[in-house]
Parts: C-alpha cells; structure tokens; sequence
C-alpha cells in the first residue's frame, strides 16, 4: 500500500502511455464507488491509481446525430438530468439511477459499473438491450466493442493492458423505439439486484413490434442475451401468448447461483416475470 | 512516499493539504483539516455520515480520494451555518427532535441542503428516497422527516 500512486492524466494519449508503461498493477479511477471500497478492504491493491476525469471530454453528454455520446466518467446524477437522453432512452437512464444513494450517483458512473463486472451491474443489461457500445482506447488506437463483450466473467473483462472505455454510444433511435429496466431488490432502495432485466424494442404504427432485445442480469456470471425472447415478441402485439412465450425463454437462459438474495429457483421464476413487466413498460413507451 | 500538495476551497475559504494517494477526503477533513464534524460510519458508501458537498453534489467523503479534492469547491458540516446563525434545516432538526445520538445528523444536514438547494419543494417521498443513503440507527426516521420537510417549508416563506 505504501507504494502506491496517484496521476491524472490530460490527455487520452498520456492516459494510454501509462497505463500501458505501469509496472504492477494499474488501476483506473472513475466514480471509485466500487475501486475505494475495495482498496479500503483489501480486495484490490494496485500499485498506480489513474484517474480519467482530467481527460477533456471524458465528462458530458453530447447528443450526435440523434444518438448520444455518454462520457466514460459522467456522473449517474448528471445522466438522469438530461431530458434528451431521458426522453430516447429512458430504460438506460432509469437503469443509471438506481444505482446507489444520492451520494453514490453523485459518482458512480456506466464505466465503472461495467468494469467492476459484477453480475449484478444494474446498468449494463439496460446498456445491452439498447446496443450501446463502448469506445475503447489502448496502445493500438481506437476500438467499439459492443457492450456485452466487455464482462468475461465476475470481476473480468475483456480490456487489455493499457486499454480503457473513453465513452458510450447509444445509436439514434428508430421513431417508436423504448426502453425500459426492472430489477428486483428485498428492499425499496439500497439494495444489489437478485435479478435485473433491460428490454428495448421497436413497434410500427399499428403497434406491432418489429425489433426488441432482451438482456438479464444476476442470474449467470455474465449478464445474458436472450434472442428466443426477442424473437417470440417480434410481429407481435405483446399479447399474453408472446408474453408467455418471452417469460420461457428468459427462464431457459438463466444459469445462476444460490445466495443470501436469492436461491436458484427463485432467480429463474423472477426473471421470466421481470421480463414480461420491462416488456409491457417499455411497449408502452415505445407508442404499441 | 511522497506526499501530494492539494489546492482547494473547503467552505468558501481556499485550502491546501499534503496528502497520500491512499487517504480520503474524509480522513482529510478529519485528520489533517481537523473539521470533524463529517463521521465515519462506516467507510464504505452506505451509510452518509460523512456526506459533504462536492462542486454542487452530495457524495460520500470517504469514497472521495483527498487528492480529487485539487480545484474543488467543498462544503461540509462547518460550512452550512451562517457564522452564529445555525442553517434552517439545523435549526429544524433541533426543534423536531431529529436526532438523538447525533452521529448521523451532520451527514443528513448536509443531504438535506443539498436536497433544498436543488428542490425547495420535495414530496416526503422525494425526501425519503433523497436521503435513503444517510442511516440513522437511532430515530425510526420520522422526526428526520418531519424536521426536513419543515425546513422545506420555512425556506420557501410558506
Ligand atoms: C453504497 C453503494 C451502493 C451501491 N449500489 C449499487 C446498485 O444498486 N447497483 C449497482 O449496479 N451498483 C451499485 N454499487 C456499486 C457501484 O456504485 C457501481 O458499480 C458504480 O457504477 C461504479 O462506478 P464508479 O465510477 O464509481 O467505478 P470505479 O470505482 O471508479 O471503478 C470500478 C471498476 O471499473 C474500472 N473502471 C472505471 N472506469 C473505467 C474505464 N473508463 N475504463 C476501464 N475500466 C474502468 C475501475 O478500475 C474499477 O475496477 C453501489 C456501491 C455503493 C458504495
Ligand atoms: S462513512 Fe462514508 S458512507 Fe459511511
Ligand atoms: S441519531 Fe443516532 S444514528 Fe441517527
């Protein structure tokens, strides 16, 4: 611990520079909700500390095109106030402000809550259902990689030395496309998800859907696509036969543990009824 | 180790600290700044008794690193009353009996500035959920509530 140090790069380049040169183990600093615990506690003790939110840009929401351009370090609290984005993506944003107490979103942000990779994340199913990828830089340039191919695995990623996320995008919505995010806690507030759903979908005029995507969290290492669910709606109203069949097939792909939250069993039945609620919410949204 | 040289303002006055990349702002404030109004309850984000005001938002000092605090505008308990005159939501805590430890109370103060100055006119269900990161083991909450959300109504003039 006494070893340890502190820099805040200026630059994206000066950021690649050393986390690539470190000797031991680098780690980057964003809302630190998730990195201080862990110092504090011993889980981790890496040996330089970098912080991003000197990088310009790093900080913000820009809307581009239509779709958004989210800062790796953007604060969860400065996420929910954006009514742009809240108004596109609202399942993204209600995912983003759960997260924590007040305190917590005054820091904790998207880059953080992916990179700790836990299970549980609450944003990354919602980030997943609505094809947001993330921009990652590193010593061989620039990269987008699709949100669900950053986690490996609980507490890895796919992120290779020197490598970081600088920002998400969220594409520019097509016109009657919704989003929501479900998560089930013991409690009303301060609590980890024992199951965690995000749904996006697309419905034409006369409110069928033509497009959707599912995503789970919670309930397997790694949080889960699941493309039956997507295809048992698509072309339908959401009527209780596709709700029905969206409830199986998020069931069929869960593979999750027994803990103190939740057992096995319990997890699967949830995520099956999640589903279907994240669904109905983000149909009515989307106009169906 | 060499310790970091920090530049900052804390309750309106420009500050400076030496620091070690490890420590928290909390134990910054504690320590080295001797304001030892911000608690720790717990160190690790979940209960708010360290609660100060970073450039506008309300976040956990102790989750802070005392070298982020470089170029920022903090405020902290010591900085919510106006010299003698104690800050409404303090005075309001006082006359509704909202703490009885008083462990908590100076994270909850300053949560619930942070709540006021952003939203005069909270629903108690706004204010609860607000303050759902500050744990109080002593009160039940209600006398907390009440004590905010006639503070609320003092500062609008109604
Ligand atoms: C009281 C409390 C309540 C919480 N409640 C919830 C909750 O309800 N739901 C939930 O999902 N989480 C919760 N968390 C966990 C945490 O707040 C979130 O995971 C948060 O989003 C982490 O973001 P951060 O910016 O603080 O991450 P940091 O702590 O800064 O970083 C987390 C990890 O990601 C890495 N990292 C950070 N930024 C980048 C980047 N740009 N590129 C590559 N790697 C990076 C870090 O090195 C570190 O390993 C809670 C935490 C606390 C303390
Ligand atoms: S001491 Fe910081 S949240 Fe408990
Ligand atoms: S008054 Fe004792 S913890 Fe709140």
């Amino acid at each position: 611990m006494s070893s340890l140090s502190y820099t805040a790069p200026t630059s994206v380049n000066e950021a690649v520079g050393i986390l690539a040169g470190a000797q031991g183990l680098a780690k980057i600093l964003s809302g630190g909700t998730d990195l201080l615990v862990q110092l504090r506690s011993g889980r981790t003790k890496p040996d330089i500390i970098v912080d991003t939110k000197k990088i310009p840009g790093i900080m913000g929401i820009r809307e581009v095109d239509g779709g958004f351009v989210i800062g790796a370090a953007t604060p969860c609290s400065v996420i929910g106030e954006h009514a742009g984005l809240s108004a596109a993506y609202p399942g993204v944003v209600e995912a983003s402000g759960l997260i924590g107490s007040t305190q917590v979103q005054g820091r904790c942000t998207l880059a953080g809550n992916l990179c700790n990779a836990s299970p549980a994340a609450d944003s990354v199913p919602a980030m997943i259902a609505a094809r947001a990828t993330a921009i990652v830089v590193g010593p061989s340039g620039q990269r987008a990689v699709p949100v669900e191919q950053i986690v490996t695995g609980p507490g890895r990623t796919s992120l290779a030395k020197g490598e970081f996320i600088l920002e998400f995008h969220l594409p520019k919505p097509a016109p009657h496309s919704s989003d929501a995010y479900l998560r089930f806690i013991p409690r009303t507030e301060m609590d980890i998800a024992v199951v965690g759903v995000g749904v996006s979908l697309t419905v034409d005029a006369a409110g069928v859907i033509t497009d959707a995507r599912i995503a789970l969290g919670a309930v397997a290492p790694t949080q889960v696509l699941v493309p039956d669910g997507a295809a048992a709606i698509i072309g339908s109203k959401l009527d209780d036969a596709a709700l029905a069949k969206l409830d199986a097939a998020a069931r069929a792909v869960c593979n999750p543990i027994t803990d103190k939250r939740g057992t096995i069993d319990f997890r699967i039945k949830i995520a099956g009824v999640l589903a279907r609620r994240a669904a109905t919410i983000a149909y009515k949204r989307a106009g169906g | 180790m060499s310790k970091i040289h920090v530049t900052t303002t804390i309750n309106g006055e420009p500050a400076e600290f030496l620091t070690e990349p490890q420590m928290s702002l909390l134990d910054i404030l504690r320590d080295e700044m001797h304001l030892t109004g911000s608690k720790e309850g717990c160190g690790s984000g979940d209960c708010g008794a360290c609660s100060v005001i970073m450039d506008g938002r309300v976040v956990c000092s102790c989750l802070v690193l005392g070298v982020e605090a470089e170029g920022k505008d903090i405020t902290t308990i010591e900085g919510i009353a106006n010299g003698e005159d104690l800050h409404p939501v303090q005075r309001k805590f006082l006359e509704h009996a909202a703490l009885q430890c008083g462990f908590c109370t100076p994270g909850l103060i300053v949560a619930t500035k942070a709540l006021l100055d952003r939203n005069p006119d909270p629903t108690e269900t706004e204010a609860r959920y607000w303050l759902a990161g500050n744990l109080c083991r002593c009160t039940g909450y209600d006398k907390i509530i009440r004590a905010v959300m006639d503070a609320a109504a003092e500062m609008r003039g109604a």
